[in-house]
């Protein structure tokens, strides 16, 4: 009810609740890199650079599979405990759909730069992966989809918060979908109690507090806020899939 | 040879399973070992799949700091202090001390840390805690100043893992609010310039009578010691997702194998603090998410029974 008439309100930016920011996705930025991607929602903007699969060394080196690693590079430089968290979340989301058997005792690298940063970093950030994966030609058993959804302090749900917003507001999600209409293996996991697959959650981040309503109410929201941005991913990766088809 | 075997059909594992010694098979197909036992509904251990392990919470462990508790869930073992600093508050938060955390696993508590950098669970871990500390109402900062502007207290809490078997976040969390909770307050006076010093408890007992003697020469005031007033206990249950089970507080030996985990914090029964997934081979749906909601909601009030038991022991002691 309260999101209804929320929905009507204009936020500080002139949103309504449910209206993301605009977004662009270009990829082939870099010339080195193997995969590349510029993520932009607004004011945050993430560049992505995936390097592999490559050899490597000691460790690292798996002989069943690839072994994945995230770069967290902030504006400033300086790596704190939060931008080693925020590597080991994007890393372990993003094993979910690389294809690491294929390629056993390599690694792939990938590297995310923020550009800037106006809230839903997160989200922003494992778009702008997933894009530069792609890009890259890694195997992958289909695309994800992150968003970003804030709890106001009066438990009005919007989406896509920028960081004044993220500042003010109780709470706020990072959310992960699959991205699936289709997908690239057999024997997928059939939809759960009647859910569509798509409405699984790979990756759930919170940041300050909220009533477990509240979070269903996020749940909800962030799905029907996740299906836009999934049709603009896959638009924007066929257009550039097209062009290439095109010059070859 | 064994890896693909265990990638094989699931009929030469059994012919395997049949003919080998128990120790043998764990070690060359520990997934498989640990879904046998989870198709029957039990764990490894003889836990029920949704029940935690046995916990203690022993308070006041450490005499050097101004709080501590030494907290055991199962083998995974969480010793945590605070020690109190004077400091001058940052200009905005004028009224508001500081809580400074650090999350150490030194190499003696797992196989698979070494010495050097702090390992990356290590700093996710941290990151989580202050993320839960700073969410949650547990401790709130104004109860740390001294005088507004002026001076403050800065609470360094070091939590140490002696022995990493799984859950750490659980442990970690449950080791920091009970180390809050026995947290004392020195003692302090304050002179006329406001400069503040720690009363230490034989000095204490000294200086009123000085004070007494020497009439309106020393003025100084007086702030006695005091234990914090805590908000509600956000307690932290690590879930793991495995096909169709949801098993809770899981060893380190199901971590390793299993892989898809989900953190949930309540600090009451409707009230989420965090729930944490971070990517995996399983993907939650909302009744996943409920169920473990649900699992958490029996934990805490179990793990607030246990906390104010050790409270009770702590002070007849």
């Amino acid at each position: 009810m309260i999101n209804l008439e929320m929905s009507e309100q204009a936020r500080v930016d002139g949103r309504t609740a449910n209206q993301l920011r605009p977004t662009l996705c270009s990829r082939s930025l870099l010339e080195r890199a193997h995969g590349s991607a510029r993520w932009q929602q607004d004011n945050t903007i993430i560049m992505a650079a995936v390097y592999g699969p490559k050899p490597v060394s000691g460790k690292k080196e798996d002989p069943e599979r690839a072994t994945l690693e995230v770069l967290w590079k902030t504006k400033s430089g300086i790596a704190g405990n939060a931008d080693k968290e925020a590597e080991v979340t994007i890393r372990r989301t993003l094993e979910y759909i690389v294809l690491s058997s294929m390629h056993p005792n390599t690694g792939i690298s990938i590297i995310l730069q923020v550009v800037n940063d106006d809230g839903a970093i997160l989200a922003c950030a494992i778009n702008a992966a997933c894009a530069a994966l792609v890009d890259a030609g890694i195997p992958l058993t289909g695309l994800i989809v992150a968003v970003s959804v804030g709890v106001t302090t009066h438990g009005v749900v919007v989406v896509d918060p920028t960081k004044v917003e993220e500042k003010n507001f109780r709470a706020h999600v990072c959310l992960v979908f699959p991205n699936r209409p289709k997908c690239t293996v057999a024997g997928l996991p059939a939809p759960v109690g009647g859910e569509p697959a798509e409405h699984g959650i790979i990756t759930c981040v919170t940041r300050g507090a909220m009533s477990v309503d509240e979070y269903m109410n996020c749940l909800e929201r962030g799905r029907a806020a996740s299906v836009k941005i999934a049709k603009f991913t896959r638009t924007s990766l066929e257009h550039c899939q097209r062009s290439y088809e095109i010059m070859s | 040879m064994a890896v693909e075997e265990a990638s094989g059909s699931a009929s030469v594992v059994k012919d395997v399973a049949s003919s080998m010694e128990v120790e043998a098979f764990r070690r060359l197909f520990p997934l498989q070992y640990i879904e046998r036992y989870l198709d029957s509904a039990v764990r490894p251990d003889g836990r029920p799949l949704g029940r935690a392990r046995p916990t203690d919470v022993v308070l006041g462990q450490v005499p050097t700091t101004d709080g501590s508790a030494l907290v055991r869930l199962g083998n995974t073992t969480m010793l945590a202090g605070v020690k109190l600093e004077l400091c001058v508050p940052s200009a905005e938060t004028p009224d508001q001390g500081r809580i400074a955390i650090d999350f150490q696993m030194p190499p003696i508590c797992s196989p698979h840390v070494r010495p050097g950098r702090p390992a990356e669970d290590a700093c996710a871990i941290n990151e989580q805690l202050s993320i839960v500390l700073a969410s949650s109402q547990l401790l709130d900062l104004r109860q740390l100043s001294i005088t507004s502007g002026k001076s403050a207290w800065v609470a360094y809490l070091d939590i140490y893992c002696l022995n990493a078997d799984g859950s750490l976040l659980d442990a970690a969390l449950l080791a920091s609010a009970a180390a809050l909770m026995d947290l004392q307050i020195p003692t302090v006076s304050i002179n006329n310039d406001g400069k503040v010093q720690i009363v230490s408890s034989r000095e204490k007992q000294d200086q009123p009578m000085v004070d007494a003697e020497e009439g309106q020469e020393t003025k100084s005031k007086f702030v006695e010691g005091r234990s914090l007033k805590l908000g509600p206990v956000p307690v932290a249950l690590t879930c793991m997702l495995h096909k169709k089970h949801l098993l809770a507080d899981p060893t380190a030996e199901e971590e390793a194998v299993l892989q898809t985990v989900l953190v949930v914090v309540l600090d009451s029964p409707d009230k989420l603090i965090s729930l944490y997934k971070p990517g995996g081979q399983v993907v939650a749906t909302t009744s996943t998410v409920m169920d473990c909601i649900a699992l958490t909601r029996l934990r805490l009030k179990e793990v607030h029974s246990i906390l104010e038991e050790a409270t009770q022991t702590h002070e007849e002691d």
